[in-house]
């Protein structure tokens, strides 16, 4: 994917994200709205609701001391925003960083906390809806870090994608 | 057209808080042998104004209770009741009163009206005649519950009330009178088929005074369900009337057994409340027959169901109004939480100025504006104006930032203010003659750091009233004045602000600190300490001198708890005592939370922040100096001490391999009054930084206290001296030890 498909990512992005009304898409007819990446030729996907925004990788700075799938933190219009390496967290084998790498801003408010932490993939995928019913859930196989973070499965295209669960993957910090 | 009026409740809230400080503030004042008519029209303006905004916001308690100290003040003004101490002891204790229920509203809970009733009871007393002595009981019963204390009654104080009941007794005819009963009618379903109305019943009971009747109307059937001849509805009727129970009961005579019925006596004088704890009470001769001619209301005629849902006093209790009896139901009542005040009030010529500059940055950017969007070819003359441009600019951005910092800054009267109060309140308790001098209050001070200062302020003062000030007999044998003073003192110095605290008191026994510190291990037993060594122990966390654990200090936790609450805020804080003499403790803050001048270094290639407060000096290492411990730590000999050496790479993780100590630069910083040297790659330019959160959306992170933004965009962590101490913990308690065993 290009930079000028990002773009294009991107403004897809602005436009779903400016058409619905957030309070009503939640569940509309059971349908949600997922943007999907791309982590070692896997498809993943997350509750566009809580995308704030998508940029390139660079400018982060390590945290001390921070456990290894932590990159460190980016300056967020003079917000301090932790960013995790999906792909180290979910230990893939190859985490290297080129110019498709990007960084998901993703935004979780419960009636507590507003969070904020960007999530570091190989690429942006696509954008889709999936209505409640065409989740499934995960099986109940593996025993491995990303498994709790998943949240179903689907396919779209005839392609896996994996849904995952962004109010757990912000909160991980709490058990690390 | 109706105006939703919720949006000026903060604005109220505010203004009455404001208000109910400036009557405190005079009260203290008063000069209750020569009241300043000016000083009581202000508590009266106060209180008027309360009155009105609370009347206009529909907040009925709070009027209504107001209006009753209103009333009085009036008097008061007017000459027509004079003052006392007891009775400013007493008007005290209605501005916390007040206090309370207006926290209560503002974060929307229910006001606990229980002791606004007995304030408003006492004052309708004097009012009537009363001297405001007679109430005086009440005041010192309730002056332990006073928000500045601790919430543990203290012995003394639990063994004062009912003594003083006691020596009262005799003043009950005076002060408690019976205003009026408290009436709960409910007919039986079938009393109207009797002939009995209960309306003739109520028309009765209205000419026997002021009837204030609510009815109940909730067992009342839906229309089709309704019988016209059954009686559904049930009263709650309060009499005002200077007539006799019996009179009452005559009214309900005919119906006595068609009925549920209960009669209280509405007692005007709270006193009665404040008393019910203590056990004399029941002896006392005027209430008990009282207390029976209700009891015998209480019980209905012939058995009947639905007695427990009568609201009516235990009739074990020998409780004689109603208040006592939602006492015995609710002993302790939870303090409501306190609402953090958001919003602060900014001075117009703070405002003006902030105008003024945005006008000239527009004025500024504008200029830019014409000159990027030049259209010929840039010359010379342009690069010569554009410069001149971005000097203008950062001066204006500059001034900016200065300006939006001075509309956080706050005058530490706001603290200071709480004080008098509380020195009075103590010393009282305590027995000791205390005055309180107070000076450069108009000192400004960030807004979150005068919050955060708030307690360990309270804290020093407490500390000093309780062991610093002696007895009055005490310090007349140690040939002093009886009356002992805590003086305050705020000032600028440099970049930061210092607040110091001196009492007059005995000063500090650092010999029995060194001793306790002895016996607790602290400090080894052949271990010679300095005096301020010495004076250092008093901050350490679980040591106190005092033998006599009291509410107010000595359980060995807080002068730590004070330390560590004013170095979160980059302060610190000294003491310096003589015995016989008094002890003076200065802080010394930095004048705002959200800028810190530090100093930029780089390690591997990575920018941090020391906050230039910290950082004693900075040296280049010489390599015949450094001596490696047995643990593997080195250590640095300077100036005959040994300073332990900590790798900022190694602690953070930053790199595999260490670099050759030789040559290198060493950062020396100051945490917790021990040095410690930090080795840098380099050291780059002082800057002042905007502090951020990292927790905000990760965690705190040891041995880094925030992060900020550089020029260029990138995020630069700000050390924690304290932190990194604890990072490297072996290594510093090594090099410790060398420095103790040389010395």
């Amino acid at each position: 994917m290009s930079i000028a498909e990002q773009e294009d990512a991107k403004s897809v992005l602005k436009q779903t994200a400016s058409m619905v009304d957030p309070s009503t898409t939640q569940d509309f007819e059971g349908q949600r709205q997922y943007l999907t990446f791309l982590m070692q030729d896997e498809e993943y996907g997350v509750d566009i609701l809580n995308v704030q925004e998508i940029r390139g990788w660079g400018n982060v700075s390590p945290i001390p001391n921070a456990p290894a799938y932590v990159s460190g933190v980016i300056n967020l219009r003079g917000a301090i925003v932790p960013v995790i390496d999906l792909r180290i967290l979910f230990q893939l084998a190859d985490a290297s960083y080129d110019e498709n790498t990007v960084v998901i801003v993703l935004k979780v408010s419960t009636e507590r906390v507003n969070r904020i932490m960007g999530v570091v993939v190989d690429a942006v995928s696509d954008v889709f809806t999936l209505s409640s019913a065409d989740k499934q859930s995960p099986p109940n196989v593996n025993q491995s870090v990303s498994h709790e973070f998943i949240e179903g499965l689907t396919e779209v295209k005839g392609k896996m994608v994996i849904l995952l669960d962004s109010e757990r993957l912000l909160h991980l910090e709490n058990d690390a | 057209m109706s105006i939703d009026l919720s949006q000026f409740h903060a604005v109220f809230f505010e203004e009455s808080f404001e208000g109910l400080e400036l009557m405190e503030a005079a009260l203290l004042d008063l000069d209750v042998d020569n009241p300043d008519s000016e000083q009581i029209n202000a508590i009266f303006r106060a209180a008027h104004s309360i009155k009105g905004g609370s009347g206009t916001f529909g907040f009925v308690q709070v009027a209504e209770f107001t209006h009753i100290l209103e009333t009085l003040l009036d008097k008061v003004r007017d000459g027509e009741e004079a003052i006392d101490a007891d009775g400013i002891e007493l008007f005290l204790q209605s501005v916390d009163c007040l206090r309370g229920l207006l926290e209560a509203l503002q974060s929307k809970q229910d006001p606990d009206m229980q002791r606004a009733n007995q304030l408003a009871g006492v004052f309708q007393a004097v009012l009537d005649g009363a001297s405001y002595s007679d109430s005086a009981n009440i005041v010192k019963a309730n002056s332990i519950t006073s928000e500045l204390m601790a919430p543990q009654v203290t012995e003394p104080n639990s063994n004062a009330v009912p003594n003083d009941a006691v020596s009262d007794e005799e003043d009950y005819g005076v002060s408690r009178q019976q205003v009026g009963f408290k009436i709960y009618f409910k007919p039986h379903v079938d009393m109207l088929k009797g002939g009995n109305d209960p309306v003739r019943m109520l028309r009765e009971l209205a000419t026997l005074g002021e009837i204030n009747t609510t009815v109940d109307s909730s067992e009342l059937p839906p229309l089709e369900g309704l019988v016209p001849d059954n009686c559904y509805l049930s009263w709650t009727i309060e009499l005002l009337t200077t007539c006799k129970i019996d009179d009452v009961e005559e009214v309900f005579e005919w119906v006595e057994d068609e009925c549920q019925l209960s009669i209280t006596p509405i007692l005007q004088d709270a006193s009665t409340v404040a008393y019910s704890q203590s056990p004399d009470q029941q002896n006392s001769p005027e209430i008990k027959p009282k207390a029976t001619v209700g009891q015998r209301l209480v019980m209905p005629s012939g058995p009947l169901p639905g007695l427990d849902d009568l609201l009516l006093p235990n009739p074990i209790e020998p409780s004689s109004t109603e208040v006592v009896a939602d006492q015995v139901k609710t002993p302790v009542k939870a303090k409501p939480t306190k609402v953090e005040s958001s919003s602060i009030r900014v001075g117009i010529d703070k405002v003006d100025s902030l105008i003024n500059l945005v006008g000239e940055l527009v004025i500024t950017q504008s200029m830019l504006g014409q000159m990027g969007s030049a259209r010929d070819s840039i010359t010379e003359e342009h690069i010569g104006n554009l410069r001149e441009g971005l000097v203008q600019l950062e001066q204006n951005t500059r001034e900016l930032q200065d300006s939006v910092m001075r509309i956080r800054m706050l005058p530490i009267s706001f603290t200071f203010n709480r004080l008098p109060r509380m020195v009075r309140d103590i010393s009282i308790q305590l027995g000791k003659k205390v005055q309180l001098e107070v000076s450069g209050e108009n000192t400004e001070l960030d807004k979150t750091v005068m919050e955060k200062i708030s307690d360990p302020m309270v804290h020093l003062i407490r500390n000093a009233l309780d062991h610093g000030i002696e007895m009055p007999a005490q310090r007349i044998a140690a040939g002093k004045p009886e009356m002992g003073t805590i003086v305050l003192k705020a000032f600028h110095q440099g970049g930061s602000i210092v607040i110091e605290m001196k009492d007059d008191g005995g000063g500090i026994d650092t010999e029995r600190l060194l001793a306790k510190a002895r016996k607790n291990g602290l400090v080894g037993e052949t271990d010679q300490l300095t005096q301020e060594q010495k004076l250092e122990l008093l901050f350490t966390p679980g040591l106190t001198t005092v033998e006599q654990v009291s509410d107010l200090s000595g359980r060995g936790v807080g002068m730590d708890v004070v330390r560590r609450n004013i170095q979160e805020l980059n302060g610190s804080v000294e003491v310096s005592s003589e015995m016989g003499v008094g002890s003076a403790f200065r802080i010394r803050l930095p004048l705002t939370l959200a800028i810190l001048d530090g100093q930029l270094v780089t390690v591997a290639e990575q920018t941090y922040i020391f906050p230039l407060v910290s950082i004693s000096e900075s040296l280049q290492i010489d390599g015949a100096k450094v001596n490696n411990l047995a643990g593997g730590s080195d250590v640095y000999s300077l100036r005959e001490e040994y300073i332990p050496i900590l790798r900022l790479d190694r602690l953070f993780g930053l790199r595999e391999e260490v670099g050759v100590l030789d040559g290198s630069l060493l950062v020396v910083v100051e945490s917790e009054g021990q040095k410690i040297g930090v080795v840098v790659d380099e050291l780059l330019a002082q800057q002042q930084v905007v502090i951020k959160s990292l927790e905000e959306n990760y965690t705190r992170v040891v041995g880094v206290s925030g992060a900020t933004i550089l020029g260029d965009g990138t995020v630069a962590m700000i050390v924690d001296p304290i932190g990194l101490s604890s990072l490297a913990g072996n290594d510093i308690v090594a090099a410790k030890k060398l420095t103790d065993a040389v010395a």
